[in-house]
């Protein structure tokens, strides 16, 4: 991985235009990036805290939030977020002060820092790692310990019984989560969620989801799984408002106790935007004319400069990609007011005896597939569709280095040189006739 | 000073502060809320080496798999509200010789390499400090490829001689696969010993 590519064009920018140094320049993109992120972090929850409260009423045949703000009560995130911040801090007695603090900044964090790998467009990337969907996973699954640590130090038993519930439950749900992310990477061939995205470009029939059936089912089981894992209903028995008060929040009250919920919405939001990635085309539009057009702009600005339209084209992709995710948000947030709770048993019968050994057998079906397809095809292709971009999309930006023969700065045409030959080998095995 | 080595001390700091917590505190949880900071922390120094798998490795094994346990284990043994451990001077004593003893042994060898001489045969005599080769915002193909190959017994990166010699090289899986099923035997046998007694029909 490069360490903080992020500042690519900024960096650029910074140094060339503004005339800062390198390090004060670095320090100062890494800082503009990092604000956009939380911006975008702090930003979902504020809207779909709103969007659940609007949609559960309409589904109960309520109104809603109506008052703050106007017509629609819009403002109405603003208002819960003032009355939570006036809250008073409280530590019970009984509880370990230090961890109860830390505790929701942890689970915070763990959800916060999933965006640093999550691309948002071809370029628009904080980090962008060849490893960027484990890196995701790991990073997610740091959530879990913040939650036991905020069960166990709040020194109640309802937090307690609540936290052990919500551990087992992340943690068994952990598993069908990482078999179901690996189903598509087989497809792609590629950890890289920019690459995994390039390849979907075209129509929409080239949606990894379309690729044969067994993706096609994968999707829904881990759409399942994601569901279960950011602790949102049927799968919300560990919170059991009706038994165990809250959970493992019990004890948390004002900005604290919103904490957990911020890193809720957010592990939300990325798990959607996952889904999207891996499995509906990331911020390809799914009409392939408008792909190739955005393909076009975006390669305007291959030599390194800064091109209005090549930007636009990333802005457009980040919409396309949002507006997927929002779509499955909402989908979350239907499921939740439409079907009752499972008891925490069967939350756990569901994962351990039914999504476990499913995702086993689609994971063991896309193995198979392009080997039925080739013998199939009579040795034609391995896959059904082609995908509009390059397999190797070269790289957008690129920092000009020196020639070591004439000492001038040239651009690197293409970076991933060693592995060169392994790229036919990668092409034949994955990217089908091409 | 630049950014990396700044980095480089907040990611070292926060180690070794991390490891510090963990022998100083008394609380169990909180040990282990330590232990966090100091894993988490050398995973940064395996990022800023662009050492990414290794440092996401130690993200999703010792933090996320390992410590989750650690705290487990403790929620589930604890007799009271929150564990303490008193150390004993004699541990005290036995720990710092055994630690400290340790330290000098690394501090030894780590001084005993002449590392730029080191980083001209690792990089084949093109190794020029300081100087960024140029990126790749969309990080492509230059981590989990060539730990791929390698494990399937393709290395690019070296010259193995003639292609039959190097087709004898049968890579890391297998004994990878080895170790996996090892652990799967492990795993199924503790849950054998630790499962619930079946009852047995009682005789009459």
């Amino acid at each position: 991985m490069n360490f903080f590519p992020i500042a690519t064009s900024i960096v650029d920018f910074l140094q060339e235009s503004v005339g800062l140094t390198n390090g004060l320049a670095m320090a100062l993109a890494a800082l503009i990036h990092g604000s956009l992120l939380v911006g975008i972090f702090m930003g979902t929850p504020v809207v779909w805290i709103w969007g659940e409260r609007k949609i559960a009423g309409r589904i109960q045949d309520r109104l809603g939030p109506t008052r703050v703000g106007g017509r629609f009560g819009w403002l109405q995130s603003v208002a819960d977020g003032i009355k939570l911040i006036q809250k008073e801090d409280l530590v019970p007695p009984a509880a370990d002060s230090m961890l109860y603090r830390m505790a929701p900044y942890m689970v915070c964090v763990a959800a916060f820092g999933t965006m640093m790998v999550l691309p948002f467009g071809e370029t628009w990337v904080a980090v962008a790692s060849d490893i960027g969907l484990y890196v995701l996973v790991a990073i997610l699954s740091l959530e879990v310990i913040g939650i036991i640590l905020a069960g166990y130090s709040s020194g109640s038993k309802w937090s307690l019984f609540g936290g052990m519930r919500e551990a087992a439950q992340m943690v068994s749900y952990e598993i069908p989560l990482s078999l179901c992310a690996i189903i598509p990477i087989t497809v792609a061939g590629s950890l890289n969620l920019v690459e995994i995205t390039q390849l979907q470009s075209g129509w929409a029939n080239n949606w990894l989801i379309f690729h044969d059936p067994f993706v096609l089912i994968t999707f829904f089981v881990y759409f399942t799984v994601a569901t279960a894992s950011c602790k949102r209903a049927p799968f919300d028995l560990a919170e059991a408002e009706s038994e165990l008060v809250g959970g493992f929040h019990t004890e948390y009250s004002g900005m604290r106790w919103s904490f957990f919920f911020m890193g809720e919405y957010a592990a939300m939001f990325v798990v959607c935007a996952v889904a999207s990635i891996l499995f509906l085309g990331g911020w390809n539009s799914g009409i392939a004319p408008l792909d190739t057009a955005l393909l076009e702009m975006r390669a305007l600005s291959a030599d390194g400069s800064f091109q209005p339209m090549s930007y636009l084209s990333n802005a457009i992709g980040m919409g396309i990609l949002i507006s997927k995710s929002w779509v499955l948000v909402f989908v979350q947030v239907w499921v939740r007011w439409t079907l009752p709770r499972l008891r925490i048993d069967q939350v756990m019968i569901t994962c351990l005896k039914y999504l476990i050994p499913m995702s086993c057998f689609l994971f063991l079906g896309t193995i198979l597939w392009p080997l039925l397809m080739y013998k199939m095809s009579d040795g034609g292709r391995t896959s059904f569709w082609a995908p509009k971009a390059d397999r190797w999309a070269k790289p957008a930006v690129l920092v000009p280095v020196e020639d070591a023969e004439t000492s001038q700065l040239i651009l690197p045409n293409s970076t991933p040189v060693d592995t060169g030959e392994l790229a036919d080998v990668d092409r034949k095995v994955a990217g089908g006739t091409r | 000073m630049t950014y990396e080595k700044i980095l480089f001390f907040i990611f070292a700091m926060s180690a070794c502060g991390g490891a510090l917590g963990v022998v100083l505190a008394q609380r169990v949880a909180r040990m282990a809320f330590w232990l966090i900071i100091s894993l988490g922390s050398v995973a940064g120094l395996y990022f800023m080496l662009h050492a990414d798998f290794v440092a996401a490795t130690q993200i999703i094994i010792y933090v996320g798999g390992t410590l989750v346990l650690l705290i487990f284990g403790i929620m589930l043994t604890a007799t009271g509200p929150h564990v303490k451990i008193q150390t004993s001077p004699g541990e005290l004593v036995m720990g710092a010789a055994v630690g400290l003893t340790l330290l000098f042994l690394i501090q030894g060898t780590v001084r005993s390499v002449d590392w730029n001489k080191a980083a001209m045969v690792t990089s084949g005599g093109e190794f020029q400090p300081g100087e960024g080769k140029g990126y790749n915002p969309t990080g492509q193909g230059n981590t989990i490829r060539p730990l791929g190959m390698a494990l399937l017994g393709l290395r690019p990166d070296k010259d193995l001689g003639a292609p039959e010699e190097a087709g004898l090289s049968s890579g890391y899986l297998f004994p990878f696969e080895i170790v996996s099923i090892h652990l799967l035997v492990v795993l199924v046998g503790a849950s054998y010993l630790a499962r619930a007694k079946q009852r047995t029909r009682p005789t009459v």
